[in-house]
């Protein structure tokens, strides 16, 4: 065996001065592995920087312009104006309203979603596969059109209206109130609360609540002390998942509110589009992004990891 | 442990006329229709006060089914459960007065050992203090003292195991329920735990409800064993009562090794054997009755053919070795008498020599050591 070992036999040099070894050797490797990804994940990344990051900044760099004579920005003299102009009663309102609403949306969306999402994850896994695909049901039709059909549910003539007639309880108009705005976002965003409690909750074993229950707590203690806790990476996430698509929401308060009911999406749509002040809806733009921005960051490191 | 003056009492002292647990004419059914399964089949089941009692069959046999029941994790589809003499059939277990190791523990992986372990006080209502103070002695004695802090998912399987105990014995159940406790440990470990739950329900007085894949650690620490195959429960005795006298074909084979020979019951005491000799065997059963005759490899004698003692002239049999193998503190052979396979254990000293395969011999057994099973 010995002899296996001497020098003569194995040429130990190409070890030790051979490209294999160095530390520089192994950083071009790496480096060119980097270039290769880079290669594969270009298109993703070029349509990103087209369609999103320039579009992005453009929204940031406009709200520190001037609005222009003519309804549009001058890019020339920035300014704080626009989030000075932030602090106004009106908008205060309108915060205070879709923050309103979104919590809302969100608390009645919990509500309605834990009960079933638990349901579903105790189910058998055929059971379960049909009841996820009847959640994802709604997304095959466009949700303009999903929306358009509260329309016409709640409108004037509608089939609500009806039956509550028939009923004795006189015309009822829900539509253009705050009521059908928040019908009409619990009704776009529960899947996005069910799906990540869904995924919590399934993954909780079983056996924990029994224990519990061995150990006497009753059903309500199993699940504050137990279920809860253990779901509540599955409640962040969902929580996240609704608020903020409710906080910026234009579609269903445009089409489903009135005009008392004006919520941030649709105010900085007025902004850009109807009052042609281009640096004040950019201003509120990038005051929403960066709120969404921090909420998200929250989701990733308190829900999003274990999602 | 009794030496250092904890408190020690006999399992007679405490036996009162009430069971711990008693189960009559319990049937537990699953699903309906043509998926409809009988968990557990009309069964009756006496647990005795301080008693150490298993429940062993293999898996699907019903044992974990009537542990729940126990529990109150399932209700009886049928019949009466009493514990200490109160009808539970279809209380919560919140309600009950017994506790469960669970099988993988099911810690709470969110709480500290501390808060684990008090988690049944608290919600009795105790306050934090005294349910700390009780979590911490029973931490104490399950030697955890210093990992109050820590996480279950901090701690190795055999921590865990102790965290899980203590959680359970801290609300002084009056009966302890333990499923597959020591199954995710290693060997070694599993072996010290038997001792220490052995011990630990000795001076507790307290009824443990063991269920058990394995016959071993059946065997080697409880009182009673109740042996379950397909939701019926097919014999509740001792250890020697199980492996000496089982009750039917299936518990001889189960319990330990055995050959079972097929025979038929003839006139008398007598029984005629595959190839037509006939053994003396008492049994209660009827004459034309299919039966097996049970023979545990260590009760057959091996030695050259011809070498029969006079007295076991009637209870021999020919044969040749087919298999030997060397165990150390025995000789496992297999010998083929003409029509069936006979497994031979003979102690690796004091044997009448060693055989080869191939070897002709003669093997005979002591008249009191077979035993007549039917189906």
């Amino acid at each position: 065996m010995a002899a296996v070992f001497e020098r003569d036999e194995i040429d130990v040099e190409p070890f030790i001065h051979g490209e294999e070894a160095t530390p520089e050797f192994e950083a071009a490797n790496i480096a060119q592995d980097r270039r290769r990804g880079l290669l594969i994940a270009l298109p993703a990344y070029l349509y990103l920087l087209v369609f999103f990051a320039i579009p992005l900044l453009t929204v940031v760099v406009y709200s520190f312009a001037t609005r222009d004579r003519f309804g549009g920005a001058d890019l020339t003299s920035f300014n704080l104006d626009s989030y000075v102009e932030l602090n106004d009663q009106l908008i205060r309102t309108i915060i205070l309203r879709s923050a309103g609403l979104a919590i809302l949306t969100t608390l009645i969306c919990l509500v309605v979603s834990y009960p079933f999402a638990y349901y579903m994850a105790t189910r058998s896994e055929t059971a379960r596969n049909v009841m996820l695909v009847f959640v994802m049901i709604p997304f095959w039709t466009n949700f303009l059109v999903r929306n358009y059909a509260w329309y016409v549910i709640l409108g004037t003539d509608g089939p609500l209206s009806r039956v509550a007639e028939f009923l004795g309880f006189g015309p009822t108009r829900v539509l253009f109130t705050q009521s059908a705005v928040v019908l009409g976002l619990v009704y776009g965003f529960l899947p996005f609360m069910i799906l990540p409690l869904y995924a919590s909750i399934e993954r909780i074993d079983g056996r924990l609540i029994e224990a519990s229950r061995d150990l006497y707590a009753n059903g309500l203690q199993s699940f504050r002390h137990v279920l809860w806790p253990l779901s509540l990476p599955g409640v962040i996430a969902g929580s996240i998942l609704v608020f903020i698509p409710s906080l910026g929401a234009y579609v269903t308060p445009q089409i489903l509110g009135g005009t008392g009911t004006s919520m941030l999406g649709s105010y900085i749509v007025t902004q850009f589009l109807t009052a042609r002040n281009l640096p004040f809806g950019a201003a509120m733009s990038t005051v929403l992004m960066v709120f969404m921005l921090a909420a998200t960051i929250i989701y990733f490191r308190k829900g999003g990891r274990t999602l | 442990m009794t030496e250092a003056g904890v408190a020690h009492v006999d399992v007679e002292e405490v036996a009162t006329t009430v069971d711990a647990v008693a189960i009559r004419g319990v049937t537990k059914r699953f699903g309906s229709g043509d998926g409809e399964v009988v968990a557990v089949d009309d069964i009756d089941l006496s647990i005795a006060d301080g008693e150490f009692f298993a429940m062993l069959g293999p898996s699907g046999c019903g044992k974990t089914t009537t542990l729940r029941m126990i529990a109150g994790l399932e209700f009886p589809t049928s019949g009466s459960l009493k514990i200490f003499g109160d009808e539970v059939g279809t209380l919560p277990p919140n309600k009950r007065p017994v506790n469960t190791v669970f099988q993988n523990y099911a810690l709470f992986p969110h709480m500290t050992v501390l808060d684990n372990v008090s988690f049944g006080l608290r919600m009795q209502g105790v306050d934090k203090a005294t349910a700390s103070g009780r979590a911490s002695e029973l931490i104490d004695l399950v030697q955890l003292s210093g990992m109050e802090k820590r996480k279950p998912s901090q701690l190795s399987g055999g921590q865990q195991q102790r965290v899980a105990l203590a959680r359970a014995l801290v609300n002084r159940p009056k009966v302890l329920l333990l499923d597959e406790p020591l199954g995710a440990l290693d060997l070694k470990l599993r072996q010290e735990m038997q001792l220490e739950l052995k011990s630990l329900q000795r001076d507790l007085g307290v009824s443990f409800v063991f269920v058990t894949h394995d016959q071993e650690e059946a065997l080697t620490m409880s009182d009673r064993i109740a042996v379950m195959h397909d939701g019926r429960l097919l014999q509740v005795g001792s250890a020697e009562e199980l492996y000496e006298r089982p009750a039917n074909r299936f518990v001889a084979d189960f319990i330990g090794q055995t050959n079972l020979i097929e025979a038929t019951v003839a006139d008398g005491d007598m029984i005629v054997l595959g190839n037509g000799s006939k053994v003396l065997a008492p049994s209660d059963y009827a004459a034309g009755t299919p039966v097996a005759m049970s023979l545990r490899p260590e009760a057959i004698s091996i030695g050259t053919r011809g070498s029969v003692p006079a007295e076991h002239q009637a209870d021999s049999l020919d044969g040749v070795v087919s298999t030997a193998v060397y165990l150390g503190h025995a000789l496992d052979y297999h010998v083929s008498v003409d029509w069936i396979d006979l497994e031979v254990r003979a102690p690796a000293v004091g044997s009448r020599g060693r055989f080869q395969p191939g070897d002709e011999v003669s093997v005979w057994w002591d008249r009191s050591s077979n035993w007549v099973v039917a189906d």
